[in-house]
């Protein structure tokens, strides 16, 4: 081989040129889930928005119209959405891509070998779901004003609402990273019927919890389910005149609960990823 | 880079048990591996092969003793044993959705590979790979040599220096596996520390610098594949085909060549209508003895009619440490 023929063939034991770090390996792999989710961002619009968009529209509207509920239902139920929006989606955007990595498809293993901490790659997984969880949040927003007319919101909350819903989409993503690394992967299908549905309603999403004094059973069922914390943060900052729970117990509860969940999820992903 | 370390990959009392397990996966095995050699481990399933290349890929925790590649104990500093070692698994875990040529460029920018240098890599191991004509497509849409040509060259975008790999030819065609095994060859020829996992003897073989043979999480024996064979003693024969001439039956014969101090034992194969097919184990090289051989059963009254030397492989080396055959 020539000198020439040298420089024409990329040396495959070249020195690293430059400093590289776990921190930067953390970015290329989140550049690479922003890509793909980039790349198929109509899909997942769709896939996140549909479920909320047909509960505003059928509880919101729909049933307002008709006179089954009360005409300042929508504004009730418009905070819990937005919080739905951010759980749930934070929460199928971890869940199901983890146990499809870690059992059939093995995507996850080349991330696993890349030069940064097994539990560097977990975080990344939620922060992309959140990022995903976050946008499913705020395109309601503009779906609201298109279906509803008129949004409950005022300049002065802003702020914490993006805050809080920043929070439900990490909550949403830590919960995912629970199921996904405990549930066996023959087990998910069930899992998720029975984990999402009742997540689904004991959120406080349609409904604000103080009202639900003459239901206590339902109300302590409800006050577990961390979801809760996000709906009525949002409902507090977006209608105040509506019952609600104290806006600074919704942000500790549902800080607690993520970080919680997360230690969880973090240890739920190392035993799958370390023999 | 490899030359400056005296050993690429350095195992010592490496000992796996995984929990509610009865007995250990590894059991104490220690071993070193030199830079640019290509290092095969043989045994059956189960015998503790993946468990040993996990360990050294960071994927799997050992209970006790210690494991580096490249100088770089796995243990102790994972993220920089990442960065020098290599994996090509035995099942596909390509990124189903990303590009053929996308699944090399991300790999690299894992691993800090810059820009201009991952696109001029990418394109040369795709042209490499026979893979450059269909760069676009997705893993999916291949075949499983293809897979496995494409799982190698992504494993090579940020230059290991010792790459690991595991049963890399099951389920591949012959083509498929001729191709792999020339890959290999050329990358030890280019300075790269080669470790695979086998269980086909003539891969072992073929492709191995040395051999170590692993049963039940224990290292049984370790050496080049011909060394292994050589120090095989008392396994060479000659199968030699008898047509009765003076003698009655083949027993005088078979005396015979007992007496003969280079034989170990005779034994009576099948009797194919009026021959007689005695396998004849011998101590040392058998092409001297033929003349001997010959000449006894001449003295024996019968008549040698043909004969093949039968050399120990290292199947048969195999069987000998661990009583049982591979397959």
């Amino acid at each position: 081989m020539t000198a020439v023929d040298d420089l024409d063939v990329p040396a495959l034991h070249s020195e690293r040129v430059r400093p590289w770090g776990p921190w930067q390996t953390a970015l290329a792999i989140l550049r690479r889930d922003l890509f793909v989710t980039g790349r198929e961002f109509p899909i997942f619009l769709a896939q996140v928005i549909l479920q909320p968009l047909f509960l505003l529209f059928v509880f919101g509207k729909v049933l307002t119209q008709l006179g089954y509920a009360r005409p300042g239902y929508a504004e009730v139920l418009f905070p819990g959405l937005v919080a739905l929006a951010a759980v749930l989606t934070g929460l199928q955007s971890t869940a199901l891509p983890l146990v499809i990595e870690f059992s059939y498809s093995n995507e996850i293993e080349d991330r696993l070998l890349a030069p940064l901490p097994i539990g560097a790659v977990a975080l990344e997984k939620v922060v992309i779901a959140a990022m995903r969880a976050t946008i499913a949040a705020g395109v309601m927003f503009p779906i609201g004003v298109w279906l509803l007319g008129s949004i409950p919101w005022s300049a002065g909350a802003a702020a914490g609402v993006v805050v809080m819903t920043l929070i439900g989409a990490l909550m949403g993503a830590a919960m995912g990273l629970v199921l996904g690394t405990f549930v066996a992967p023959n087990r998910i299908n069930v899992t998720f019927a029975l984990v999402l549905t009742p997540l689904l309603f004991t959120g406080s999403s349609q409904y604000p919890w103080p009202s639900l004094s003459h239901i206590r059973w339902f109300q302590v069922v409800c006050a577990l389910n961390p979801m809760t914390y996000v709906s009525e943060g949002l409902r507090g900052m977006l209608v105040p005149n509506v019952p609600h729970i104290q806006t600074w117990i919704c942000f500790v509860a549902a800080v607690g609960a993520c970080l919680v969940l997360t230690a969880i999820g973090m240890f739920g992903f190392l035993r799958r990823a370390l023999g | 880079m490899g030359s400056e370390n005296a050993v690429a990959v350095e195992v010592s009392d490496l000992v796996k048990r995984y929990p509610k397990a009865p007995v250990d996966s590894v059991a104490g095995i220690s071993f070193r591996v030199k830079p640019g050699e290509v290092f095969g481990f043989l045994g059956p399933n189960g015998a503790g092969k993946t468990t040993t290349i996990g360990i050294l890929t960071t994927r799997i925790r050992p209970t006790a003793g210690h494991a580096r590649v490249a100088g770089i104990d796995v243990v102790a500093d994972p993220v920089g044993a990442r960065r020098v070692l290599g994996v090509v698994p035995q099942q596909n875990n390509l990124d189903r959705s990303l590009s053929v040529r996308q699944n090399l460029l991300f790999h690299a920018s894992y691993h800090g590979v810059p820009r201009g240098l991952r696109k001029a890599r990418a394109d040369e191991l795709l042209s490499q790979f026979g893979l450059a004509d269909r760069s676009d497509g997705r893993p999916d849409d291949f075949s499983g040599g293809q897979i496995q040509r494409m799982m190698i060259a992504r494993a090579l975008m940020h230059a290991p220096t010792v790459l690991f790999l595991d049963e890399p030819s099951t389920g591949l065609d012959p083509a498929a596996r001729l191709f792999m095994w020339d890959r290999i060859a050329q990358l030890k020829s280019e300075g790269t520390t080669v470790v695979i996992t086998t269980h086909d003897m003539e891969e072992a073989t073929t492709l191995s610098d040395r051999v170590a043979i692993i049963d039940h999480g224990k290292l049984l024996a370790l050496d080049a594949p011909a060394a292994l064979v050589r120090d095989m003693a008392g396994e060479r024969t000659l199968d030699c085909t008898v047509e009765p001439g003076r003698a009655v039956d083949g027993s005088a014969v078979q005396g015979a060549l007992m007496r003969l101090a280079a034989v170990d034992r005779v034994e009576q194969l099948d009797d194919p209508g009026g021959a007689w097919r005695l396998r004849v184990y011998v101590q040392g090289d058998t092409a001297p003895l033929l003349a001997v051989v010959a000449q006894a059963i001449d003295d024996a009254g019968g008549r040698l009619t043909d004969v093949r030397l039968g050399e120990p492989t290292l199947e048969d080396v195999f069987i000998h440490l661990t009583g049982r055959a591979l397959r």
